[in-house]
């Protein structure tokens, strides 16, 4: 392999990486702070891809693409104030269960509503087409794709470190009995943090509903690996997510691009083994009184 | 985080018993009718994963094809009735066929797409001595090495479909000293399409300048397109399957990729999905709902009528599987494994919706008829978001033996186990 074509898939293997990440990373702020594993996250990502669904014809892409992950988000409060309220304090298990059981629910209800079969819709002429990077030739939507992502990364980051907003959740992430001591309750800041997460997830949707297949089950397809991003990267950190995305992006391509494709699903789990069984806590992972 | 969402052992136990209720009355299999005058046929296909798009299809079909017997006065003058489950993965599918077997008492098993659920269906079958027809796996393996004496097979094996759009790409001339780059599903039937496809390729002197496995989880493959467009070949070929080939054909077009494209597999809601424009290349089909025999006309209208949506190749899969057996049982007028095998074997003919009637190969159970290659229409040139691709005519052509596409003896020999 020449080493312009290793250049090109490392670079390919970190925008793909990117992806996971926004699914990653409201994974992991729900989990860090109302502790809910939460299951059903892929299903909001195939709810986000199939609104763009519905919403282009009236709205555009563009519409859909501000409105889609807008309902997703308000769908994501409605379930944290109607369901995730009620599991903050008891045992994970029970909220595992239950997002389990709401990630099977989503499913059957796109299935019954939009059927079984996958359902087609491309990139808007717009945004198709290739970009030269010198001789890297790369899809143009990708790159939209990677200009989005990162925006929302770098808004998310200065949303949790800038603002009061920001320092009242990540108190809550380290001790939530302290800031209720305070004075502040941390309901309506879990709301907006489910809203935040879910609504991220809607987005992931959305940005992959041109070149992903849309079925039903597509939520199963992404919330795995984005599990693995989470645990690689470790609870409470959000560059350790970061990082975490881009190293298994990284990774699964190289598997790829050296010839081991068929190794490259295995390979992100065994990475995730090597940090379980050298640095339980993930990479960056902080360490959380209630959780040890 | 507040008082009132501690958890109860009493919370759970109503709950637990609000769901068990809930269950308990959703479950079908107690309410089955046990009357004798009833013939019943059981029906296991993938409703779930990968494979869960097509299995709904499959569902359609079988539920359109028992109606019309029934209207037709069912099997010797009896009511059919079909009992339809999810068959999930290998050992579920097992378990679900011997349940309909032993409890269900069904006169034979329809149905399945997955080649590993396949083949612990034809032995649970084969066990009990009753007929199963398989209606969607491709693998050869099942038609050689693991054939069974109880398995017939409507869905054409992987040789076929290499030798039907084969014929496509050696009168394109993308064959004799052209280089293949093939990306395959790493499972039991991409493994064994991947072999047939090598063979293929060999005996017509052609080669591999790569040759990519893709665990069946993968949804991205722009790490493969950039391998591809390194490695510029003559032809992709595709051995992929499910929502793969979908996901492959989005990001090709995506990629502006223009190597010619091919595939060995193929099921034509995977190119519905896939959408104008971004479905391209020449694939092989057993059947397709542009067909202008008379038989897929009156089916393509039937079934558009019932679910408002044409009818793709899994659901003649099914559809024909069921006439065939009503006929036969109407015929010989027995609903016996042992007889209607008999009657099978002897080479009978069906009608399967196309220009010649098709007949089960005695040798290995595998149907005799015709398949077709489709390739994609320029997006300017669709019209809807079904008609999506031209047909090529029948192969083999009408003055062909129907074998001729089939695997050779030697290609892939079966040997009942008795």
């Amino acid at each position: 392999m020449s080493a312009m074509l290793l250049a090109q898939q490392i670079l390919n293997g970190l925008l793909d990486g990117v992806y996971y990440l926004l699914i990653a990373l409201g994974l992991s702020l729900i989990f860090s702070l109302g502790g809910i594993v939460n299951l059903a996250h892929g299903a909001f990502y195939a709810i986000g891809a199939y609104l763009t669904l519905v919403l282009s014809p009236y709205l555009g892409f563009g519409g859909a693409f501000v409105a889609a992950p807008i309902a997703v988000a308000l769908l994501g409060m409605a379930i944290e104030r109607t369901l995730f309220r009620r599991f903050y304090r008891s045992d994970p298990i029970l909220s595992l269960l239950m997002t389990f059981g709401l990630a099977m629910v989503a499913e059957q209800a796109l299935r019954m509503i939009f059927g079984a079969p996958p359902l087609s819709f491309s990139i808007p002429p717009w945004l198709r087409g290739q970009v030269a990077i010198g001789s890297f030739i790369y899809s143009f939507y990708r790159v939209v794709l990677l200009g989005i992502a990162a925006t929302c990364v770098a808004g998310l980051w200065l949303l949790l470190q800038k603002t009061s907003f920001g320092r009242v959740v990540r108190a809550g992430v380290q001790n939530p009995d302290m800031v209720g001591a305070l004075g502040i309750s941390l309901q309506p800041y879990m709301s907006a943090v489910a809203a935040l997460g879910i609504g991220l997830a809607g987005l992931a949707g959305v940005l992959l509903a041109p070149i992903y297949s849309i079925h039903p089950a597509m939520g199963q397809e992404i919330i795995t690996p984005a599990f693995v991003v989470v645990v690689i990267g470790g609870l409470g950190s959000f560059w350790g997510v970061v990082a975490a995305a881009l190293l298994v992006g990284l990774v699964k391509g190289l598997m790829v691009g050296i010839g081991y494709s068929a190794a490259s699903t295995a390979a992100i789990y065994l990475l995730m083994l090597l940090v379980l069984l050298f640095r339980p806590r993930g990479l960056f992972g902080e360490r959380i009184t209630r959780f040890e | 985080m507040s008082d009132n969402n501690h958890f109860t052992r009493r919370g759970l136990l109503k709950t637990a018993a609000g769901a068990a209720l809930v269950s308990g009355v959703s479950a079908p299999a107690i309410l089955r009718a046990q009357t004798a005058d009833v013939i019943r046929i059981g029906h296991l296909t993938p409703r779930t994963g990968f494979l869960g798009p097509l299995g709904e299809y499959a569902v359609m079909a079988i539920d359109l094809a028992v109606e019309e017997i029934n209207a037709s006065g069912g099997m010797m003058g009896r009511k059919v009735e079909v009992l339809k489950e999810d068959s999930v993965n290998p050992q579920t599918a097992s378990s679900k066929a011997e349940r309909m077997i032993e409890r269900d008492k069904v006169a034979c098993i329809i149905g399945e797409i997955s080649s590993a659920s396949c083949l612990t269906i034809a032995q649970v079958a084969s066990r009990n001595k009753t007929l199963f027809i398989n209606t969607g796996a491709n693998s050869d393996a099942l038609r050689g090495k693991d054939c069974q004496r109880y398995m017939f097979h409507v869905e054409s094996q992987n040789s076929m479909y290499v030798k039907t759009v084969g014929r496509s790409f050696l009168r394109d001339g993308l064959v004799k000293g052209k280089k293949w780059y093939s990306l395959t599903a790493d499972y039991a039937f991409g493994h064994d399409l991947l072999k047939v496809s090598k063979r293929f390729m060999e005996t017509n002197g052609g080669n591999f300048v790569g040759d990519d496995l893709v665990p069946t989880d993968a949804t991205d493959f722009s790490a493969y397109l950039l391998k591809i467009r390194e490695a510029k070949p003559d032809l992709v070929v595709i051995n992929l399957s499910g929502n793969q080939i979908t996901n492959f054909l989005k990001q090709y077009a995506e990629f502006g990729l223009t190597f010619p494209v091919g595939g060995f597999g193929f099921d034509t809601a995977l190119a519905w999905a896939a959408g104008k424009g971004n479905f391209v290349g020449t694939w092989p089909v057993v059947w397709h709902h542009l067909l202008e025999t008379p038989g897929s006309k009156a089916f393509v209208a039937a079934f558009t009528k019932k679910y408002s949506k044409p009818p793709e190749n899994q659901a003649w899969g099914e559809y024909v599987a069921a006439k065939i057996v009503a006929q036969t049982v109407n015929e010989i007028k027995s609903a016996e494994s042992p007889k209607i095998i008999e009657q099978f074997e002897k080479g009978a003919k069906y009608d399967v919706l196309k220009t010649r009637p098709g007949y089960f190969r005695a040798s290995d159970h595998q149907l005799m008829h015709e398949m077709y290659a489709v390739t994609a229409l320029p997006a300017d040139k669709v019209k809807n978001q079904w008609d999506i691709f031209t047909s090529s005519p029948p192969v083999p052509g009408p003055d062909e033996d129907l074998e001729v596409i089939a695997a050779t003896k030697e290609e892939n020999s079966c040997t009942f186990p008795s």
